[in-house]
């Protein structure tokens, strides 16, 4: 049996008092009839994967096009000049989240989360949340699933796709999903972390998919920035007791109904939007003129 | 439900920068490798939408090319798969497409060697996802996530059964069946998607069938 949208995945972890993660770890043995110890250690090699790519990004890359690399290190210098203004934590999100992006900008191994365009935000806020919790291997682990079952949920009643719903159903997924996860590490209720992804949610509907030249670069790399940005706040406001008065299933069926009216400029084609700016347009043809 | 697994959602790991466009295409490769059986001499790659207008940026042109090195979609090979194929005795050959697809992420592959060709559509979906679309022009729905077992028959009365009780002897359960034929009474192909793990007596069987031609097992 498996759940079919967020009141059914809290309603679950609640009556059971689990967290949300338990709740998507015994659905993924009964769907795949793996033991538990095969489940986790597949997780676990996810876990590591996005390891070695905050750590590649953090120490610098560049694309193959050279839109885009060298932010996270930029960012983490600021950071340790003490002069930043919204907090290392916060700071620290951003900066993994942008390195991730970055090394996959640069063709590096990532894991996708829920796509690779979005593969930053999930990583990013896990092992910048690490930093303050102190989470055990384990823990980490969990945070990987609860933020599963927050986009498989997504996944099959909206999308996750930019092409079909554009980047809220990417980034814009990849934030809820995290928001989540962080609220139910830092010791949140499965009801929490619904809030918090309803929260992030609602702030990033509406978002297109206009990347330049068509690569994964610009803006997605700085999206994931925004976002993981926006799952640490929501997160924060969640925790704090403050709830969304739209429930979480019917944000993400209002991004879907969003989706399905987006022009088709706006979903993956680098048709419209930052990709038909003029400077959009001049990088497109100085990079195809470069490969070509 | 389209999506079933957590790692459908945090995963999969792979080689940047998109899950379509890189991963998706790989995975496309990969599934054409597994069904031609082993390496094939010579590649024909024609790519459409999509998939024609940004492949150099987005690595869709050496993702396929891995794919059919028999590279997953987490291999480090795969930016070099083009000398890599060149090494290996495999001719690639690219083609930019105009044609307007159905979908935006569309490939097209042939596959050959001295004895046989083979043809495949595969679309990327989203999310390192994908369809395969059409085998040697018959149209089928084939994810690649799971085993499962193509027949191409002659369009005749009782093989689907004779087929279908080798997989109940055997006790393998069907996922999803679907059987289409380019024309009535000629040849017909039966994809099969099973939960079991496919061992090579119950393909031996099958193989042995009257009007069966050709058994093809997809993850082993």
């Amino acid at each position: 049996m498996m759940f079919k949208n967020v009141a059914e995945v809290v309603e679950l972890a609640e009556s059971k008092n689990v967290k949300i993660a338990e709740i998507m770890i015994q659905q993924e043995i009964d769907v795949t009839g793996l033991s538990r110890e095969e489940v986790i250690a597949k997780m676990d090699r996810n876990l590591t994967v996005m390891e070695q790519a905050v750590e590649r990004g953090l120490n610098g890359v560049t694309s193959v096009s050279g839109l885009t690399g060298g932010d996270a290190v930029l960012l983490q210098k600021y950071i340790q000049s003490g002069k930043a203004l919204s907090g290392h934590t916060l700071l620290d999100a951003v900066s993994k989240a942008v390195a991730t992006n970055e090394v996959n900008a640069a063709m590096g191994t990532i894991c996708a989360t829920p796509t690779a365009g979005s593969a930053g935000v999930v990583p990013g806020t896990l092992f910048a949340v690490k930093e303050v919790l102190n989470p055990t291997r384990e823990e980490m682990i969990e945070f990987l699933f609860t933020s599963a079952a927050f986009g498989f949920v997504v996944a099959n009643n909206a999308s996750i796709s930019g092409a079909a719903g554009g980047c809220q159903a990417e980034v814009g997924s990849a934030s809820g999903m995290a928001a989540a996860a962080i609220t139910e590490m830092a010791g949140g209720t499965p009801t929490q972390s619904a809030h918090a992804m309803a929260i992030t949610l609602k702030n990033m509907l509406g978002l297109v998919c206009d990347p330049v030249a068509g690569l994964v670069e610009v803006p997605c790399v700085k999206r994931n920035a925004m976002g993981a940005s926006n799952a640490m706040t929501a997160a924060d406001m969640a925790l704090a007791g403050i709830t969304s008065r739209i429930p979480c299933d019917e944000v993400i069926d209002a991004m879907y109904k969003i989706g399905l009216t987006m022009p088709s400029a706006l979903r993956e084609t680098a048709e419209g939007g930052l990709a038909a700016t003029p400077t959009g347009r001049r990088l497109e043809a100085e990079i195809f003129g470069k490969q070509s | 439900m389209k999506y079933r697994s957590a790692f459908d959602i945090i995963g999969p790991v792979m080689i940047g920068p998109s899950s379509s466009h890189t991963a998706g295409a790989a995975r496309i490769g990969r599934v054409a490798r597994t069904l031609f059986g082993h390496q094939p001499k010579r590649a024909e790659i024609y790519l459409y939408g999509s998939f024609a207008k940004t492949y150099k940026g987005h690595g869709t042109d050496v993702a396929i090319v891995g794919g059919i090195l028999d590279f997953d979609t987490f291999d480090e090979r795969i930016p070099t798969s083009l000398k890599l194929a060149d090494t290996a005795g495999m001719e690639v050959a690219f083609s930019v497409e105009e044609a307007v697809t159905d979908h935006p992420n569309t490939v097209r592959i042939k596959l050959f060697d001295d004895e046989k060709e083979m043809e495949l559509v595969g679309i990327s979906i989203g999310g390192g996802t994908i369809e395969i679309i059409e085998l040697n022009s018959f149209e089928l729905k084939l994810s690649g996530e799971h085993p499962a077992i193509l027949v191409v028959h002659n369009d005749q009365f009782g093989v689907i059964s004779s087929v279908t009780k080798i997989l109940a002897n055997h006790e393998i359960n069907i996922g999803h069946m679907e059987v289409s034929r380019k024309e009535k009474g000629k040849m017909a192909l039966m994809v099969i998607e099973v939960d079991q793990k496919i061992d090579q007596t119950l393909m031996d069987d099958i193989s042995e069938l009257l009007h069966v031609t050709q058994v093809i097992k997809m993850v082993d």
